[in-house]
C-alpha cells in the first residue's frame, strides 16, 4: 500500500523483501523495457521536481545494465501503468526508486546472460557486457537489442539478482551532467505549463475574497470574445479560447460576484498566543521517552521558539491541463503523486479511479505539497463544462502564493538540564503545530482545495503528521541526536485548521533542529565549552561528528576571531534522524538587517549516485533555508492570506544570496540516506548562531527580522 | 494584428490590444522560453530583450513592440550553435528546476553586452530583479563569469 508519506512502510507480507519499490511492483516490465533499435526505456513512479532524479535513476540503470547512458530514455509518470510509487518527497527517491531500478536491471541483465548463456553454451561468468553488446571468449554473442522481442521482462523480480559491487561501478558515484538541463537553458516546451493541446481551452480561477466565503450571486453581464463561465457551488472560473480573454473574464467575474464572508482565520499579531489556546483543544501524543539514570541536575534551562506560516513560493504558479473523453478524465499534472491525486480526483468526481489518467510533466520546482495537485482538480472541474476538449488552467500568482497549501505555524517549549560538569542530561520538549501532511490519496474525503467548495461539497479535515517511522511531521528531528539519559518529547497535533496545512521541505524539523542547536549552544557556553566540542562530546555517531568536523574545519572554525558587526556559527542535523547529515557553518553580517555571507556545507548522504547533483541539492537546501530564515513569512488577515505577491512575500534574491562551499564525505559502500532536505534545517540554525555571535542575542522567533531580533533583545533585557 | 522583429525574423500576431507579450509570444508565435511567473515584474521569470534592454514580456502590450526587436532565449542560441551562456550554464550545471533561466538568460546576456567584464557584485545587482527558488544563485553566476571570459577570449560581440 501506498501511504502518501513518501515513505513506503515495509509491508510484511509473506514475499521475499525486494528493494525499495520493487517490493509492491515486482514485474521486471513496469519497470524498464529493453527495445530492439538500442534503447532502453526505464519507468520510475518518482516524478522530477528540479531535484535531478531523472538523471541520477539513469544513471543507476545504464550503470547496473552496462549500457551508455545516451541509450536510456525515461517514461514519465503516469497511471496506470507506472509503478505506484506513492509520493515523490521525505528525500527518498533515491532509497525508493533508486534500490528498485538497481535491482530490476541487475535481474534484467541476469536474465538476458543466462537466456544467451544456454543458446550459446558461453558460460554466463564469461560473458561481458560492452554497452549492451555481449561479448563471449570467442567475440559477440549477443545482445540486450537482439533480445528485445523474447518478453523477457515480464517476469517478477528475483532476489537473488546481484547488483554491482560499489568497487565495480563506474558511472554511478560520477557528475554526468543533468539529462534535463538543456531543455531548460534552451527554452523548450518542456514543463506542463508549455503543454499545447489542439483546440485547448484557458480557463482561470476566480477566487472569493476570504477563506470562509459564500458565493451569493453572479450578476449577468457579456463577457469578452467566447469566453464562458463554469461554476458549481463557490467553485467559479472563466473558460476561454485564449488567455487573454479568461483572464479579462475572470476579471469581469470576481467584479461581479458576491460573497458572504465570515472572519475565520486568527489574529496574527498574537498567533503564539492562538497556538498555545488551540492546543488546550488538540490531539497530544508522547514522540518519543526514556529516563536512563543520570547524575543530580545542577541547572536547568527553559527555552520557547516559534516559526511563522511559510510558503512554497514556487516560481512558476501551478498549472494543469485536463481533457474529458467520454467516461475517462485524463489529467496533465507536475504533482508529486500521479496515484494518490488520482484517488482524489475520483473521489471528488464520485467515480471510479480506473476512470482517471494522470501523467506526470515538470512544473516549476517543488518542495513540497504545493499547489500542484488542487490545480489538477480545478482543471478537471472546469473541463467537465466542455467534454472533448483540453482545457490548461494556469493559477495566478496570488493564488499560488494565498491558496496553495502552507507549513503550519508552529511552536516549540525545551526544559534542559545539565549536571554538574556541565553535561546534558535531560531534555524536555513539547511542540504545538497543525499537521504537516494534507496530501491526496490517503482519506476517505478528497483533501484538494476546491472539493470543499462545490455545490455538494466535501468536509476538510485538519491535516495530520506522518507517522515516526516515516519521519514524523511535527515532530520531525524533534529528538536530538545527542546523548542524553533522560528525554521525553511530545506533540500536540491542533484539531482546527484555519489556514490549510501540509508538507514543504524539511516539515517540523526546520523548527526542531533550530531549536535544538540553539539550546546546545547555550548549555555550550553554560559549561564553558566550544559549540563544537560541545556537540562532539554528547555524539556517539562518527559520521555525525565527521561532517561537523569537516564543516569546521572547512570554515577556519578553530581559528575563527570576532569581528565587529560579524558572527559565525554551527548547525547540525541528520534528516529525520535516519536520512542524511549535514553539518553548516554560517557566517553573517548584522547591519540594519541580517545578511548571511557565507555558508559552509559538509554533507553525508551515504552512497552518492550523482556528487554534482547532490551538492546542488545540498547547497539550494540551504539557500532556501537562509530565506526562510531571514525573511519568509505568510501574513493575513482575519478573513484571508494577505501576502500573496513577492512584495509582500519575499524570498531571497540575488544580492542576498551567501556565497556556498559544499564538500561531501564520500560512503560508497553506504545505503542510499537521500539529499533534498538535509541542509535547509542545519542553515537556519547555524544563522540563528551566527546572530548571537554578532549581536548577543538569540533568535526565538524566525524569521530573524530586525523586529524578531529586537523582540528577543527586549526579552532577555 | 502587430508585426515585430522576433528572433532577427519579421513576426506577425493576431492579438488584440489588451494581450501581453509573454501572451502573444506563448500563444499564436509558439515560444515556450519567455514563462509566466507572476505578471507584475516581480520575479523575472518573463524577461526578453526588447531592443536590447531586458523587458518585462508579462506586463508588456503586445502592441507595443510594434516595428521593434525582440529577443528570446530561442534566438540567443541553439542546442547546435549555443550562445556562449547557454554553454556555460550547461557547463556550470546552473539549474534544478529551471523555471527562472529563460528569464536570466537573458539579462545576463543584457549584461555582457554592455559590461564585458563584470564583477560578481554587478552580476548579482544585475540579476537582482530575477527569483529563483530552487538556489542555484551562485552557479548562475560562476556560469555567467564563465561566459563573460570566453566571449572575452573569443573577441566575441555580444
Amino acid at each position: 500500500m501506498s501511504n502518501g508519506f513518501g515513505a513506503m512502510l515495509p509491508a510484511e507480507d509473506g514475499r521475499p523483501r525486494l528493494p525499495g519499490s520493487l517490493h509492491l511492483n515486482r514485474r521486471l516490465s513496469q519497470w524498464l523495457a529493453i527495445h530492439a533499435d538500442g534503447r532502453v526505456t526505464i519507468k520510475p513512479g518518482k516524478v522530477e521536481l528540479g531535484q535531478g532524479i531523472l538523471t541520477a535513476l539513469s544513471q543507476i540503470a545504464a550503470e547496473e545494465l552496462d549500457v551508455s547512458l545516451s541509450r536510456i530514455q525515461v517514461q514519465a509518470a503516469a497511471t496506470p501503468d507506472s509503478p505506484d510509487e506513492a509520493v515523490t518527497s521525505g528525500s527518498l527517491s533515491v532509497q525508493h526508486s533508486g534500490s528498485a531500478l538497481r535491482h530490476a536491471c541487475a535481474d534484467a541483465r541476469r536474465i538476458f546472460l543466462s537466456v544467451t548463456s544456454q543458446r550459446t553454451g558461453v558460460p554466463i561468468e564469461a560473458i561481458r557486457v560492452e554497452d549492451g553488446t555481449f561479448l563471449g571468449p570467442q567475440g559477440e554473442i549477443g545482445s540486450y537489442w537482439s533480445l528485445a522481442d523474447a518478453d523477457l521482462l515480464e517476469t517478477e523480480a528475483s532476489p537473488e539478482a546481484q547488483p554491482k559491487p560499489a568497487s565495480a561501478r563506474r558511472l554511478t558515484g560520477t557528475s554526468v551532467p543533468r539529462l534535463d538541463l538543456p531543455d531548460k537553458v534552451f527554452g523548450a516546451a518542456r514543463y506542463v505549463h508549455d503543454l499545447r493541446l489542439p483546440g485547448m481551452l484557458h480557463a482561470r480561477m476566480v477566487r472569493p475574497p476570504a477563506r470562509r466565503a459564500r458565493l451569493t450571486a453572479l450578476r449577468e453581464g457579456p463577457l469578452p470574445g467566447d469566453a464562458r463561465v463554469v461554476r458549481d457551488g463557490n467553485f467559479l472560473a472563466a473558460l476561454a479560447s485564449t488567455e487573454w480573454d479568461a483572464e479579462a473574464a475572470a476579471a469581469r467575474l470576481a467584479a461581479r460576484a458576491e460573497w458572504q464572508t465570515e472572519d475565520s482565520l486568527p489574529d496574527q499579531p498574537s498567533l503564539t498566543a492562538w497556538l498555545r489556546e488551540a492546543a488546550s483543544r488538540g490531539e497530544h501524543s508522547v514522540v518519543q521517552e526514556r529516563s536512563d539514570p543520570a547524575a543530580a541536575v545542577s541547572h536547568s534551562i527553559k527555552r520557547s521558539f516559534t516559526r511563522p506560516y511559510l510558503a512554497h513560493a514556487s516560481i512558476g504558479p501551478s498549472c494543469a491541463v485536463a481533457r474529458w473523453q467520454g467516461e475517462t478524465v485524463e489529467v496533465w499534472t507536475h504533482s508529486q503523486g500521479p496515484y494518490n491525486l488520482r484517488a482524489d480526483i475520483a473521489k471528488t468526481l464520485r467515480c471510479a479511479p480506473e476512470r482517471i489518467i494522470v501523467r506526470h510533466m515538470e512544473g516549476a520546482g517543488c518542495y513540497g505539497h504545493n499547489g500542484a495537485d488542487d490545480v489538477a482538480l480545478d482543471a478537471a472541474l472546469i473541463a467537465r463544462a466542455v467534454p472533448g476538449t483540453p482545457v490548461r488552467l494556469l493559477w495566478s500568482r496570488a493564488e499560488e502564493l494565498g491558496w496553495s497549501p502552507f507549513s503550519s505555524a508552529m511552536l516549540v517549549d525545551v526544559e534542559a538540564d545539565l549536571d554538574a560538569q556541565g553535561n546534558l542530561i535531560g531534555w524536555r520538549s513539547h511542540i504545538i503545530s497543525n499537521g504537516h501532511s494534507s496530501r491526496p490519496g490517503r482519506g476517505k474525503d478528497p483533501t484538494l482545495l476546491a472539493a470543499s467548495m462545490l455545490a455538494d461539497p466535501f468536509p476538510v479535515h485538519p491535516s495530520i503528521n506522518p507517522p515516526m517511522a516515516a519521519g514524523g511531521g511535527a515532530p520531525r528531528n524533534a529528538v536530538p541526536l545527542y546523548r542524553i539519559p533522560a528525554l521525553h518529547v511530545a506533540t500536540t497535533r491542533l484539531l482546527e485548521m484555519p489556514i490549510r496545512t501540509s508538507a514543504l521541505r524539511g516539515l517540523g524539523a526546520t523548527l526542531n533542529v533550530w531549536s535544538i542547536e540553539s539550546v546546545m549552544d547555550e548549555l555550550a557556553a553554560m559549561a564553558g565549552a566550544d559549540p563544537l566540542d560541545y556537540r562532539l562530546r554528547h555524539l556517539d555517531d562518527p559520521r555525525a561528528a565527521d561532517v561537523l568536523n569537516r564543516a569546521a574545519a572547512m570554515a577556519g572554525w578553530r581559528n575563527r576571531t570576532k569581528q565587529e558587526g560579524r558572527g559565525m556559527g554551527l548547525g547540525f542535523a541528520r534528516y529525520k534522524n535516519t536520512g542524511a547529515y549535514a553539518a553548516i557553518v554560517a557566517e553573517v553580517e548584522a547591519a540594519e538587517r541580517i545578511l548571511c555571507r557565507r555558508l559552509w556545507i559538509a554533507g553525508d548522504v551515504g552512497e552518492v549516485v550523482n556528487p554534482d547533483g547532490v551538492m546542488n541539492q545540498l547547497e539550494g537546501g540551504a539557500i532556501h533555508g537562509t530565506s526562510v530564515a531571514l525573511l519568509e513569512q505568510v501574513r493575513f488577515d482575519r478573513q484571508r492570506i494577505t501576502s500573496d505577491a513577492w512584495e509582500t512575500y519575499p524570498i531571497l534574491r540575488f544580492s542576498e544570496v551567501p556565497q556556498v562551499q559544499v564538500e561531501l564525505i564520500a560512503r560508497p559502500e553506504a545505503p542510499f540516506l537521500g539529499a533534498g532536505e538535509a541542509a535547509m534545517s542545519p542553515a537556519i540554525a547555524a544563522i540563528a548562531a551566527a546572530i548571537h555571535d554578532a549581536l548577543g542575542v538569540r533568535p526565538r522567533a524566525l524569521p530573524f527580522t530586525p523586529e524578531n531580533i529586537a523582540a528577543a533583545m527586549d526579552a532577555e533585557a | 494584428m502587430v508585426a515585430f522583429t522576433l528572433n532577427g525574423a519579421p513576426a506577425a500576431a493576431d492579438v488584440p490590444d489588451n494581450a501581453t507579450l509573454l501572451q502573444a509570444l506563448r500563444g499564436p508565435l509558439g515560444l515556450s522560453s519567455p514563462r509566466f511567473g507572476c505578471g507584475t515584474e516581480q520575479c523575472g521569470s518573463c524577461m526578453v530583450l526588447l531592443d536590447g534592454k531586458p523587458a518585462y514580456a508579462c506586463t508588456l502590450s503586445a502592441a507595443a513592440v510594434a516595428g521593434r526587436q525582440v529577443v528570446t532565449v530561442e534566438g540567443l542560441g541553439t542546442p547546435e550553435s549555443p550562445h556562449p551562456l547557454q554553454a556555460a550554464f550547461l557547463e556550470e550545471q546552473a539549474g534544478q528546476c529551471g523555471y527562472c533561466l529563460s528569464g536570466i538568460l537573458i539579462s545576463a546576456a543584457a549584461l555582457l553586452a554592455a559590461n564585458p567584464d563584470p564583477d560578481e557584485a554587478t552580476i548579482r545587482r544585475a540579476l537582482d530583479p530575477h527569483l529563483c527558488r530552487c538556489g542555484s544563485h551562485n552557479r548562475i553566476i560562476r556560469a555567467v563569469r564563465r561566459a563573460a571570459r570566453r566571449m572575452q577570449e573569443q573577441g566575441r560581440a555580444p
